[in-house]
């Protein structure tokens, strides 16, 4: 299946700022097997006095730019076209939690893709106690790590409501949970904290959803805007599964990669730093469609 | 101080020793052997000391804690988000080392370099630490100070750790532990100096005869080291500091001075191509090499600790392509962090393949079984604490102590906790200290203490400074727990028993071209803080005068409420309400923003400048707070007017003629322009039979002038001749506008040509303007777009030199 993606944020500014510098990650990546990233354009207005292309610890794709003159504005526009293989048919490899954790433990491996990394505390999340007992009294020591990682996905749907106007990009977990309120980096962002309060290495995935749904489907929550959901290190036979909690789905074709991280604040699709006096407003616009 | 009579003829040498020995613990004393006679290397400074009276040894400690408060050497603390200074705590006995035990711990210490060296490296490249199972992964994995984006800069070869401090402290069996790894910005070479100088106006004649060794050396080897890593790149070597706010700020403004560097702060750096620049009144100047002096977390923004304000945005990726070096690496601080030091000796047992001749103090991790079970067993002599944190476990409040027998409660809770988040936590041995001498109460008290030792690379390998600074404890607990608060610092002096060399730093003619082109920098923000200074000062000297004139008519009859105390109230002092402390305010607030901004700016500013402000403001408060009859006010201010303009003679005399002091200067002059228009305008609009032109002459100073050049009593017309128009007096809007011209004309532009920048246009269109003016042009209405015109060249001027 191919996709066309397109993303554009703006921000704009109550007075004009310069001497900006920003850090992008917006471009989906290339998993082998999985997704393919075909053509792809990422444009910056104004044109940035420069421009550099990396890639961050995690191998995501970054964008870098500076705007050295004053400007009220600055967007940007992502196009692209992504090919997704279906994935293999779902089956359970992974050994149940207590078994997972002695693997952990014996990991030595520090290269971007460990689950070492994926353990916490990370930046944006703390333990948090509500989180972790919420977990344990849905954990069953006698499951699969998956099985786990599903009931507690499924759980965490269940128990929130879908709300964009219950919290911001700053909200924190534990916030949203005492709301039990939030978008799809509050579901997530709770969702990894369950489980890393159990001992399962999980991070956060950023990227892209279809927005029109397969005939006879459902419009899934979070495709007007950039979405993100949970992956979860399930031992290395199963290796990396990814659930969305805000939908309660296991991830197909339908979730785009664009960025692996620990938290929102690995991933931000827009980091910047400027100097200017006066607030700013964003806005983003995502249309995900199927390629002709 | 308490006076004692019995040593008036010197103090005694064998009382000294007794009382100091009946203290009960010469058992590991740096002066004395157990049996509590005085060690070889102490001899001669203690028979010194024995030479001298309770009161010269007072007046010559006053004379060291003098140069220290007049070289703006404060304790700065921090408690959430209030700052309070105290006198630098300098304990004026030195701890005394002989040099051949200096090398036995130089020696050792540089092993433990070179091992931190080859750690980091593996920290930022490889990993071979983890996958060969030396060290748990978790140690860096969920390690905040692990600063992931650096990956892969451990690789790109240079040294990663160029300086280096270590606080070490002497066990009861004589031996030196290291107590802690110092690596990110550790404060030490530039309080060791102000030490060193100040405890040489203490023991003048002692310290010119002693074999002590100089510090200078070091530092000229550091300074060296530095333009060496620089190498041919072109661009500056700077010092980045966190800012004024910070409590080592003053130790980084020293060091920029001392080492010939540009003191930058984040706000004054800019990644343009991936090169780092600084902002200068000159444009954008290239950073080569940084001294990087804030938490290695808040250097980038964008890429480390998102709400930093310190640092700046694109610096890691500067660093990633090679374009900025710093010193040390960000990210060193990872070493830091007390767990690692429980696996140092393994470390170097696998690297060096021995011990480490200076081992750290005994650490555990408690997320492995073994070690977690030996801290749990050994807990009567362990402290324990969070295993990330990189605050040395002894000085940290959040220390727990097992402490105290008997507390079993206490003893089980802990052992809970290791069992439950053991990886999180480390035991260390709770180490005693030995104790050094401090004059107290008019006698020697043992104190504990631990030294800090600072070491730099050089081209030939590592320099140890030869000296340090001692910590003292502030009681006699000799556990190392008890250094947390209040204690003090001395001087550490390395003798021998042969003569020292005697460098200077001054003789280092080898990078005269460097610092002379340093100094040529001036970075915006400096500027913008000289200007704000000027204008500051200036306003307040403005606001002294109007106050004077308005207490001189009150004290001789006048009321608050007559015609012309309530003109001066209403239009000249924005209409105060007729108190002394409401109107006094008007002056104390405006000088109290020139010491911030001038502290802010201390690296370019004269310490008796700093002093002469800092008088300043402690004479404007005390008047504030002083009851002073209101008869004496106008000569209480008279004294302080006097004072200001004191100050303003000390930025016309003594200041080079930089960029900086054009800055200052134009601050200066476009604030008395200004404030001179403001008050014309008033006067000229007010009934001429009130006085107000008198009122004006004697605010502008102008009195004596004036009888001298007209002949007649003041009016409007000449007034505003001599006010306004006049070229030649100092007090005139026109000579302001002139000389602020002449300043812009020799800033540095980036104009080619004869083109002149907006901003010199600008003055110059205002300064034919007034040249043109005969006194009948001038009008309230003339005045106040005069006012206008000078607040536009001040916006321009920032806009373009100071944005």
């Amino acid at each position: 299946m191919k996709y066309s993606v397109r993303l554009t944020i703006a921000h704009y500014y109550d007075q004009p700022a310069a001497n900006s510098r920003h850090l992008i990650r917006v471009l989906p990546r290339t998993l082998a097997g999985r997704q393919r990233l075909a053509t792809h354009l990422v444009e910056i207005f104004p044109e940035p006095e420069s421009r550099t292309e990396g890639v961050d610890f995690f191998t995501n794709t970054t964008t870098s730019c500076f705007h050295r003159d004053q400007h009220a504005e600055m967007s940007i526009r992502l196009s692209c076209h992504v090919e997704m293989n279906a994935p293999m048919p779902w089956q359970d490899m992974s050994p149940n939690v207590a078994e997972l954790r002695s693997i952990c433990n014996a990991l030595t491996d520090l290269g971007p893709t460990s689950a070492l990394h994926f353990m916490g505390p990370s930046p944006r999340l703390p333990p948090n106690t509500a989180i972790h007992e919420f977990a344990t009294d849905l954990f069953d020591a006698t499951a699969s790590t998956c099985e786990n990682v599903i009931r507690i996905g499924k759980a965490l749907h269940d128990a929130m409501t879908f709300d964009a106007t219950a919290t911001t990009v700053d909200t924190d977990a534990a916030e949203a949970f005492r709301l039990r309120r939030g978008v799809c980096q509050d579901f997530t962002h709770i969702m990894i904290l369950a489980l890393q309060s159990l001992g399962i290495p999980s991070g956060y995935v950023s990227g892209y959803l279809r927005t029109l749904p397969p005939p006879g489907g459902v419009k899934l929550e979070g495709a007007d805007a950039m979405h993100a959901w949970v992956r979860a290190w399930c031992g290395p036979s199963q290796g990396w599964i990814e659930y969305d909690p805000t939908n309660a789905t296991l991830v197909g074709t339908d979730h785009i990669v664009a960025g692996f991280g620990r938290d929102y604040s690995d991933v931000a699709p827009i980091r910047g730093h400027l100097r200017s006096s006066g607030g700013q407003k964003n806005t983003q616009a995502v249309d995900v469609a199927i390629a002709g | 101080m308490q006076k004692t009579q019995p040593f008036a003829n010197g103090l005694n040498g064998k009382n000294l020793l007794a009382s100091y020995s009946a203290q009960g613990k010469p058992l590991n004393d740096e002066m004395l052997f157990p049996d509590g006679t005085v060690k070889p290397v102490w001899r001669d400074f203690f028979e010194h000391l024995s030479r001298l009276s309770t009161e010269e040894l007072g007046s010559r400690f006053s004379r060291g804690d003098q140069y220290l408060r007049d070289a703006g050497v404060l304790f700065r603390q921090y408690d959430e988000t209030l700052s309070t200074e105290r006198e630098w705590p300098l304990s004026h006995i030195p701890v005394i080392i002989g040099e051949d035990e200096w090398q036995v711990i130089s020696d050792g210490l540089i092993e433990r370099a070179d091992l931190l060296e080859y750690i980091l490296q593996d920290f930022y490249g490889d990993n071979t630490l983890v996958a060969s199972g030396q060290l748990p992964a978790k140690l860096l994995s969920q390690n905040p100070a692990w600063l992931r984006p650096m990956v892969g800069v451990g690789k790109q070869g240079a040294p990663l750790l160029n300086t280096l401090s270590f606080e070490i402290g002497r066990g009861p069996d004589g031996k030196w532990w290291v107590i802690s790894d110092l690596i990110e910005a550790p404060s030490t070479v530039g309080f060791a100096v102000e030490n060193r100088i100040a405890m040489g106006r203490v023991f003048p004649n002692f310290f010119a005869g002693a074999n002590i060794h100089r510090l200078a050396g070091y530092f000229q080897a550091f300074q060296q080291r530095l333009m060496d890593i620089k190498g041919r790149s072109a661009g500056e070597v700077a010092l980045l500091s966190p800012g004024p706010m910070n409590q080592n700020y003053a130790e980084h403004s020293y060091m920029a001075r001392y080492l010939g560097l540009l003191l930058v702060e984040g706000e004054d750096l800019i990644v343009q191509d991936g090169k780092a620049m600084v902002r200068t009144v000159a444009g954008l100047k290239p950073i080569a090499l940084l001294w990087n002096r804030l938490p290695s977390a808040m250097f980038d923004p964008l890429e480390l600790e998102s709400s930093s304000m310190l640092g700046a945005a694109g610096l890691v990726e500067a660093i990633r392509t090679g374009a900025l070096r710093t010193v040390n690496m960000v990210g060193a601080g990872v070493l830091e962090t007390r767990a690692l030091m429980a696996f140092f000796p393994k470390i170097a047992r696998a690297h060096l393949g021995r011990t480490l001749a200076l081992p750290n103090i005994a650490t555990w991790w408690c997320g492995q079984d073994s070690q977690r079970d030996h801290v749990i067993a050994n807990s009567a002599r362990m402290m324990v604490g969070d295993a990330f944190s990189t605050v040395p476990l002894m000085a940290d409040p959040r220390t727990t102590a097992f402490g105290n027998p008997g507390d079993e409660p206490r003893a089980q809770q802990l052992a809970d906790m290791l069992k439950t988040r053991g990886h999180s936590l480390v035991g260390q041995e709770a180490v005693t200290l030995s104790t050094t001498p401090v004059w107290q109460d008019d006698q020697l008290v043992t104190r504990p203490m631990c030294i800090r030792i600072s070491m730099g690379r050089t081209e030939t390998g590592w320099a140890v400074m030869p000296g340090g600074y001692a910590r003292i404890s502030a009681g006699d607990d000799a556990k190392a727990l008890a250094m947390q608060r209040g204690g003090k610092v001395a001087d550490v002096w390395v003798t021998s028993p042969q003569q020292v060399k005697t460098p200077s730093l001054l003789s280092a003619s080898k990078n005269a071209e460097t610092r002379s082109l340093t100094h040529a920098l001036l970075p915006s923000r400096a500027a913008d803080n000289l200007f704000w200074l000027g204008r500051y000062v200036e306003r307040a000297e403005q606001n002294m005068r109007v106050f004077r004139a308005y207490f001189a008519r009150v004290s001789d009859g006048a009321d608050h409420s007559d015609t012309l105390p309530t003109f001066i109230r209403n239009e000249l002092m924005a209409g105060v309400a007729p108190n002394a402390s409401d109107i006094a305010e008007r002056f104390g607030e405006p000088l109290a923003l020139a010491l911030q901004a001038a502290s802010r700016i201390s690296d370019r500013f004269s310490p008796d400048g700093m002093m002469a402000l800092r008088g300043l403001v402690a004479d404007a408060k005390a008047l504030h707070t002083r009851h002073v009859p209101l008869e004496e006010i106008p000569v209480e201010i008279s004294t302080l007017l006097r004072r200001i303009t004191g100050f303003a003679g000390l930025v016309h005399e003594n200041m080079y003629r930089s960029d900086g002091w054009r800055f200052l200067s134009i601050g200066i002059s476009l604030e008395r322009a200004a404030n001179m228009c403001e008050l014309l305008t008033a006067c000229l609009s007010a009934d001429p039979a009130s006085g107000a032109m008198d009122l004006a002459l004697e605010i502008g100073d102008s009195v004596v002038s004036h009888r001298s050049r007209f002949q007649i009593a003041a009016s409007a017309s000449s007034v505003t001749d001599l006010l306004a128009l006049d070229p030649r007096n100092p007090r005139a809007v026109r000579y302001h506008v002139t000389r602020t011209k002449d300043h812009i004309a020799n800033l540095p532009t980036q104009l080619e040509d004869h083109h002149m920048s907006h901003v010199a246009r600008q003055v110059l269109l205002l300064e034919t303007h007034l040249a043109t003016c005969q006194p009948a042009d001038i009008s309230p209405e003339v005045l106040d777009q005069v006012k206008q015109d000078i607040w536009a060249i001040s916006d321009t001027l920032n806009a373009y030199h100071l944005a």
